[in-house]
């Protein structure tokens, strides 16, 4: 067996798992790791210019490829700086793995120079967390760490690793485990069939289904399996923010996302079906409004393969607890079983009517393209969007930061495919789209990324502008400019009579043109509406230029539709300024 | 509804604490805890006492056996069960209060483990409910101070929590 340090364990065992990059950044805990992978390590590291955002392209690295990302920080500040982006990748439930330096180990406690109880910081927000206590241990805990971290439900994992664990001097005998075995941690490998059983009945028996289907779906790499099964039936679908791409968008029986800025057809169809197969999604409140008033007439199954996303907000009638992927193979299996016994079954007929509803509703509002458009001469934030779509023929990975134009961005882009719809839905990351799109860029060298950002939220993570030119991600990013935090204006607009407290910036912009000229990338600034195709096209076609196209959208435009809150139910929404249901 | 929830726990520094965050975390209350090693050196056993609804104790229980450190939980309040709590209690005790003291003690079959010339402390086991009967009892007398063990509990008969 071979002997090597503490630190050049982890270099080798992050090889032995097949990481394909390090995001990271150093400091004086982790200088013995650092320079066992500059000596031995075949992984790519990428430096980035803030943890924070070492944390994001991480998470968006694991979103779009389904893969752990891994992280490397030092101690104190350094890891302190990734905790936002460690909630980030919780709230998500995205697979990730923190390597965190520490102060040495006699020194914990002493309140030692940049020291901080990494493990205590992080403990609300991470899967599990480990502390390196001899250094023997590394392998063992890296493997374990990465199993946590990617089975069951997905989640961020923190080694925390003081640094005498990982000194040159002292060699250990290394051994990468092949398998890990925890006695208290063995999530659900499949459905209760006694459960699936009695969701078959009740979904063949219903009259007005839906579909809900959450980021889950995705996780559980399980959007075929879904689709077959919603076409099979022919029963309407409706994404969560996390599921989208989950169920193609272009195709008839999505009814598009639902939810606080869900639309119409999709909130109305759930207020009023009499089933509901909640897959892979957990009845987050931004979906539900008042829980008291949720779907009054619908029966619930709910698959998820974390019991605590069960009867946790909203009551299941029949809950099943399993991975997305044996639940609804299982399903469908027990599903033909039953058709073939009783073949008139889903009632046609009632199903046709409840189409018919549907098609009602759609046609009655949709989001209506086009229709407020003629009301301001400015570029609307939708139609920014659908220039995109139309550039990339749909088929670009988006990441997103948080705000209005993420909502846009969800609404008008009709993702058809998992996994190209990265965004931060659980905490709400402002300044998560950027290194996001890096993360993915490295990933997918050949495909599209568009970052669709707001001046608010580019500006939290800007400085990732240099880490892109120093990794050659040429990522486009599409800035909806309203100067305004544009979100928080449109709740001050509704609810606050108007009152724009500190949701403007005044004249502090900077010029973002001459600022990403200022990193090598190119800048575009876009403020009519008959430069919009043309610039976004122009953008994509410089294949290896990271463009920022400064996009002068009209300040006023509100998200629509908008669940009226407090105390509304999912059917209740405004759908303009001066329009409600 | 009050309940008893007895956990066996790996025997890892910073498990107790993901246990107790979980709680403040999430906004459940402990009212007692009461944690020490097993007979496996690689397991901790811990009993807590909280209360909330039907729905509020699922959430707790399937919270609690998420967490990885967590091997295995049971409810004992659902079965049959043992529960106990032992208190050391230490009381002003002088004049004609001492044999006052130390009949109630004798009701309560309580032992006095220290005498002073003016103390008595006191030990006393039994449920929650019991020893706080006791401590009601002894509101004539001076309480110097009051250690309560927390609950521990166990099932009745065959059932058993183990690996
Ligand atoms: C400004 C803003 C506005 C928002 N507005 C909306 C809105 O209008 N509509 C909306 O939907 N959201 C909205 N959100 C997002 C919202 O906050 C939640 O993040 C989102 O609704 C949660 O999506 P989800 O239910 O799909 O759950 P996720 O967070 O994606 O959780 C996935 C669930 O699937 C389970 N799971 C994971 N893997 C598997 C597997 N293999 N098998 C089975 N189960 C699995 C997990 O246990 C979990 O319960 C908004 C967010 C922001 C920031
Ligand atoms: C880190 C962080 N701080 C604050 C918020 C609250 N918040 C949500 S949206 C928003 C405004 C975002 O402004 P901008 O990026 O310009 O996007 P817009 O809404 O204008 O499209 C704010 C401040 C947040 N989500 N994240
Ligand atoms: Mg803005």
């Amino acid at each position: 067996m071979e002997l090597l340090s503490g630190g050049e364990m982890i270099a080798r065992a992050l090889e032995d798992e097949g990481v394909e990059y390090l995001f990271g950044y150093p400091g004086g805990a982790v200088l013995h790791i650092y320079d066992a992978l500059f000596k031995t390590s075949k992984v790519p590291h990428v430096l980035v210019r803030h943890e924070q955002a070492a944390t994001h392209a991480a998470d968006g690295y694991a979103r779009a490829t389904g893969k752990p990302g891994v992280v490397l920080v030092t101690s104190g500040p350094g890891a302190t700086n990734a905790i936002t982006g460690i909630a980030t990748a919780y709230m998500d439930s995205i697979p990730m793995v923190v390597l965190s330096g520490q102060v040495a180990s006699h020194l914990i406690g002493e309140d030692a120079f940049q020291e901080t109880d990494m493990v205590g910081i992080s403990r609300p927000i991470v899967k599990h967390s480990f502390m390196i206590r001899r250094a023997e241990d590394i392998p063992a805990t890296i493997k374990k760490a990465f199993h946590i971290a990617t089975s069951g439900r997905p989640g961020p994992v923190v080694i925390d690793i003081p640094k005498d664990c990982t000194r040159p001097d002292e060699k250990f005998e290394y051994h990468y485990p092949d398998a890990v075995k925890l006695r208290s941690y063995s999530p659900a490998q499949r459905g209760h069939t006694g459960q699936i059983r009695k969701a078959a009945k009740l979904l063949l028996g219903a009259k007005r289904p839906i579909i809900y289907s959450g980021g889950g779906v995705i996780m559980g790499e399980s959007s075929e399996l879904l689709t077959a099964l919603a076409r099979k039936l022919n029963y309407p679908v409706t994404n969560t923010l996390m599921g989208l791409g989950a169920y193609p968008a272009t195709d008839r029986q999505f009814l598009g996302m639902l939810g606080m800025h869900g639309f119409y057809e999709a909130n109305m169809a759930m207020h009023h079906s009499d089933v509901i197969l909640a897959v892979g999604a957990r009845f987050d409140d931004r979906v539900t409004n008042t829980v008291g008033k949720f779907c009054p007439g619908a029966k619930i199954i709910h698959i998820d393969i974390d019991p605590t996303s069960i009867s946790k907000t909203v009551a299941a009638d029949i809950p099943i607890v399993g991975p997305v992927q044996s639940v609804l193979q299982d399903l469908m299996e027990i599903i033909d079983n039953l058709q073939e016994k009783e073949p008139q079954l889903p009632d046609a007929t009632a199903l046709g009517r409840w189409w018919q509803q549907i098609e009602e509703w759609r046609g009655k509002h949709g989001l209506w393209t086009g229709r407020r458009y003629g009301e301001s001469d400015r570029i609307m934030p939708q139609q920014v969007i659908e220039s995109l779509y139309r550039t990339t023929k749909g088929d670009a990975y988006v990441t997103s930061d948080v705000g209005q134009h993420q909502m846009f961005a969800a609404q008008y882009y009709k993702f058809d495919k998992p996994r190209r719809w990265i965004n931060s839905g659980g905490l709400g990351t402002m300044g998560f789209g950027l290194p996001a799109a890096m993360g993915v860029k490295l990933a997918f060298p050949d495909m599209e990324v568009a970052c669709v950002t707001g001046e608010g939220s580019i500006q939290m993570n800007i400085q990732e502008l240099s880490t892109c030119t120093q990794y050659n991600t040429p990522i486009k990013i599409i800035n909806l400019r309203n100067n305004y935090l544009g979100m928080v204006k449109q709740w001050q607009d509704m609810q606050y009579e108007g009152r724009y407290a500190m949701s403007t910036y005044e004249d502090s912009l900077p010029d973002f043109v001459k600022l990403v000229e200022a990193y090598g990338h190119v800048g575009m600034l876009v403020t009519k509406l008959e430069d919009l195709d043309r610039c976004m096209d122009e953008a994509f076609a410089m294949k290896d230029k990271l463009v920022f196209l400064d996009i002068f959208i009209d300040p006023m435009e509100h998200v629509y539709p908008m669940h009226v809150a407090p105390n509304g139910a999912m059917k209740d929404m405004w759908l303009s300024k001066n329009e409600r249901t | 509804m009050r309940r008893i929830i007895s956990i066996l726990l790996e025997n890892e520094p910073g498990a107790l604490s993901r246990v107790i965050g979980l709680f403040s975390q999430r906004g459940y209350n402990i009212e007692t805890l009461n944690v020490a090693p097993t007979e496996d050196e690689t397991l901790s056993r811990l009993t807590l006492t909280t209360t909330g609804d039907d729905k509020t104790m699922e959430q707790i229980t399937k919270q609690l056996n998420k967490l990885v450190d967590v091997v295995k939980l049971v409810d004992l309040t659902e079965g049959a069960h043992i529960e106990r709590d032992m208190m050391l209690i230490k009381v002003r005790a002088s004049g004609q209060m001492r044999d006052e003291i130390k009949r109630t003690t004798d009701i309560f079959r309580g032992q006095i483990v220290d005498v002073g010339p003016n103390t008595y402390t006191i030990q006393l086991t039994g449920t929650g409910e019991k020893l706080d009967s006791f401590v009601a009892a002894m509101a004539e007398a001076d309480i110097l101070e009051v250690v309560r063990s927390g609950v521990a509990g166990i099932a009745r008969g065959e059932k058993v929590l183990r690996l």
